[in-house]
């Protein structure tokens, strides 16, 4: 616990507060981007926010895995459950997700589908071990963190010849998501939000090091600092992206050396290389199809791969319409521009997957910060229609 | 013999329970196996005068002042677990529910849900406990009831608990005495119980030694209640821990409370394991904890009574009751930014109390 306190200590918070306040150009706007839902956490958790000048700015970036999952992808699983029978185990989070048509897998499961919440991928072969009579399908979600250890129960899986034991593949790659929303129009500073640089994930990073981020700063000019998850590291990651503007400076740096390293845990990639390969193209929820963005299983694993086992029908997967989660996800719109926001959409009614993971940014504004939040809409609305007064 | 004398006494030899012997359908029934249940099982641990009047009913003196009833079922799952067990914390929870209202508990009561098949001698490990828990606490445990249901029907043991307590005249606790400006005020750390059941759950054993903080906080509340009689609320924050219990007061009404996050008590090995699990210690259920809403003048005065007790040692006052930002509860964080404090939202983690 020592180790943890002392990234939350608020002497050091103040000092550094301080000096980010001495040193950011009033006359300007510093937009940086947390990749990160992790990262989107633990800002609003601790109020960072409160902590940097009005001037500084946090875009919450699509790093949340269960947020960008496609509502379609969500939809097969359920299909899974419904037509092909198996029992599907997933992580909690995914469980209250909704899909199309109001449901979610926790009505599914309501409804007598067989949907298993499992705290890791070893629970999961546990229960195709217990279960051999039935096939059971593991719902893999999640950026390169989530990955080896899927990886590791489909190897563990053919060792011990678990041949009712497959995986449904959703795993994504964030260096590929960049890019994608750097490409992106909005993102176009003639456009809506403009990019002064990236807090790179700290996890992510601890696998995939960070050399993959490098064509940020080579092809893109945005500076990049690698940032630790607890909140002192995030306030420290902001000071090194400022002091990165301010000089002109544009690099990728790692605030997180205590944990990341340039090359990252080969052994995790070699075995995620050995398992899996990348997809042409993926379909992120928000992002919409990005080139290079995700993996499927290798076919020498096809054996584990519940995408080729079982025959998955085409569908219309529909999002709740006003939901702007899509926009959310891009870091163009903020969740009090969704008019659900707090109205028809909380956490316990929640109308897409941003307010369903702790990790996605409505879920986070609407439990550390609706006060203020909803405050805003009120403005906001207050704004239009005296707007609209005046025009007419 | 009074009532007081008997429940010190400790109970006498008895037969012994075989570690094969199980609950059955017929020691439900109502007949001799149901006496002979009672006989071996409960009546030595719980033995008391208001038992021995052998009556369907136990028959109490009317008390000065006014009377409070409170009742609490108990389905924690595991039935043991380190600090306590689901015998002890029947006791302590239900006590702690009658001294909330400032109540000075005077008996108790115990239903038991029990499930066929159970083990004889683990019923009387928790029936011992129990027994000992009400010794220790000065509460006779006055009348009980005992049901068997089929196997696969119930889960080991269920009970339900009744307290009744005495309120003294001029003590008038309740949220209506909220006002802006009190002292919020904890009794110590925050999340022991619920981490010490979490951590023997399988599939999440992680090594700890943490320790439930299950136990009686009457004593201390009857201390506090002489001490400031115009203390406006108690609360023990059990289920949904201290943003539950805060919440709930302020939701709806025209306060808010304000707390410090870095004045709140956390154990280290509490706050490991709550990041391990991506839990927060304020969300997490406490069986041996209260939280004391006061005039900000009693509350030097009032810790400083709370700290001579052993469940009061980490006493301290945690915040205000405010006037801004009416219906939230708010905290200053570890690092010095602020943010609601929010009622867990989705399902509570299974059964802790
Ligand atoms: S508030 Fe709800 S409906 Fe609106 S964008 Fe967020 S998740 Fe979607």
């Amino acid at each position: 616990m020592k180790y943890v306190e002392e990234f939350r200590d608020r002497a050091l918070a103040e000092r550094l507060a301080a000096t980010i306040r001495a040193e950011v150009d009033p006359a300007r706007d510093y937009n940086f981007m947390e990749f990160c839902g992790g990262h989107t956490h633990a800002i609003f958790r601790y109020g960072v926010q409160d902590l940097v000048p009005a001037n500084v700015h946090f875009v919450h970036g699509p790093g949340c895995p269960v947020c960008i999952l496609p509502i379609r992808r969500l939809d097969d699983a359920i299909e899974l459950v419904e037509r092909h029978g198996v029992i599907l185990c997933s992580y909690g989070d995914m469980l209250r997700v909704p899909a199309s048509k109001r449901r979610s897998l926790m009505s599914v499961k309501a409804e007598g589908g067989d949907v298993r919440m499992v705290y890791s991928t070893l629970d999961a072969l546990d229960v195709a071990r217990k279960n051999p009579d039935r096939e059971v399908v593991f719902l893999g979600i999640g950026f390169e963190t989530t990955t080896p250890p899927t990886a590791l129960a489909i190897r563990q899986a053919e060792i011990e010849g678990l041949t009712n034991f497959s995986v449904f593949c959703n795993h994504v790659l964030t260096p590929a998501a960049i890019r994608h929303i750097l490409d992106a129009p909005e993102i176009d500073p003639a456009q809506a939000v403009r990019l002064d640089g990236f807090l790179g994930p700290s996890h992510v990073s601890a696998v995939i090091g960070s050399e993959p981020y490098e064509f940020l700063s080579e092809s893109y000019a945005k500076p990049v600092v690698i940032a630790g998850f607890e909140p002192l590291d995030v306030l420290h990651s902001v000071l090194m992206l400022i002091r990165q503007v301010n000089e002109g400076r544009v690099a990728v740096e790692n605030q997180y050396a205590r944990v990341v390293t340039r090359e990252g845990n080969t052994r995790a990639q070699a075995l995620v290389a050995e398992i899996f390969e990348r997809r042409a193209a993926f379909e992120w929820r928000g992002l919409g199809s990005v080139p290079d963005s995700a993996l499927s299983i290798r076919e020498s694993y096809g054996a584990f791969d519940a995408e080729r086992r079982f025959a998955l029908s085409a569908k219309t997967s529909r999002e709740v319409k006003s939901c702007e989660c899509p926009a959310i996800l891009r870091g163009v719109k903020k969740p009090k521009d969704c008019k659900l926001f707090g109205t028809v959409c909380t956490p316990d009614n929640p109308m897409g997957s941003c307010m369903v993971s702790s990790e996605g940014a409505c879920a986070a504004y609407w439990t550390y910060r609706r006060a203020e939040t909803l405050a805003e809409m009120a403005a906001d609305r207050a704004c239009v229609a005296a707007g609209l007064e005046d025009a007419a | 013999m009074s009532v007081m004398e008997s429940i010190d006494r400790e109970p006498g030899r008895r037969p012994t329970i075989r570690p094969d012997e199980r609950v059955t359908m017929s020691h439900g029934g109502g007949g001799r196996a149901t006496a002979e249940l009672i006989r071996r099982i409960f009546a030595p641990h719980f033995a008391n005068p208001l038992l021995e009047q052998g009556h369907d009913v136990a028959r109490l003196e009317r008390p000065e002042g006014r009377i409070v009833v409170s009742t609490d079922g108990h389905v924690i799952s595991p039935l043991f677990f380190p600090g306590g067990d689901i015998g002890s914390l029947a006791v302590h929870g239900t006590l702690n529910d009658v001294a909330m209202g400032g109540a000075r508990p005077i008996a108790l009561t115990a239903g038991f849900v029990i499930e066929e098949g159970f083990a004889l001698a683990d019923l009387e490990r928790i029936a011992a406990s129990m027994g000992a828990a009400a010794r220790r606490a000065g509460v006779p445990i006055a009348t009980g009831d005992t049901k068997v249901v089929e196997r696969g029907k119930g889960d080991g043991v269920f009970i339900t608990t009744t307290g009744i307590g005495v309120v003294p005249d001029g003590v008038e606790i309740g949220p209506d005495r909220l006002a802006a400006g009190q002292a919020v005020l904890l009794s110590g750390t925050l999340g022991d119980h619920g981490v010490a059941i979490l951590s023997q759950r399988q599939g999440l054993e992680f090594g700890t030694t943490i320790r439930s903080d299950s136990a009686a906080l009457h004593r201390m509340v009857a201390d506090m209640v002489a001490a400031a009689p115009g203390l406006a609320l108690l609360r023990d924050p059990t289920r949904g821990g201290l943003s539950a219990t805060l919440n709930e007061l302020v939701e709806g009404t025209r306060l808010g409370i304000a707390i410090d996050e870095a004045a709140i008590p956390v154990r280290g090995e509490v706050a490991s394991a709550c990041e391990l699990l991506g839990l927060d210690p304020l969300h997490i259920a406490n069986e041996g904890k209260l939280v004391c809403i006061c005039d900000a003048r009693d509350a030097e005065p009032l810790l400083a009574v709370m700290r001579r007790h052993p469940e009061g040692r980490e006493a301290v006052r945690i915040g205000s009751v405010t006037a801004e930002q009416p219906g939230f509860v708010r905290m200053t964080t570890a690092i010095g930014g602020t943010r609601i404090v929010d009622w867990l939202s989705g399902e509570q983690l299974p059964r802790i109390c």
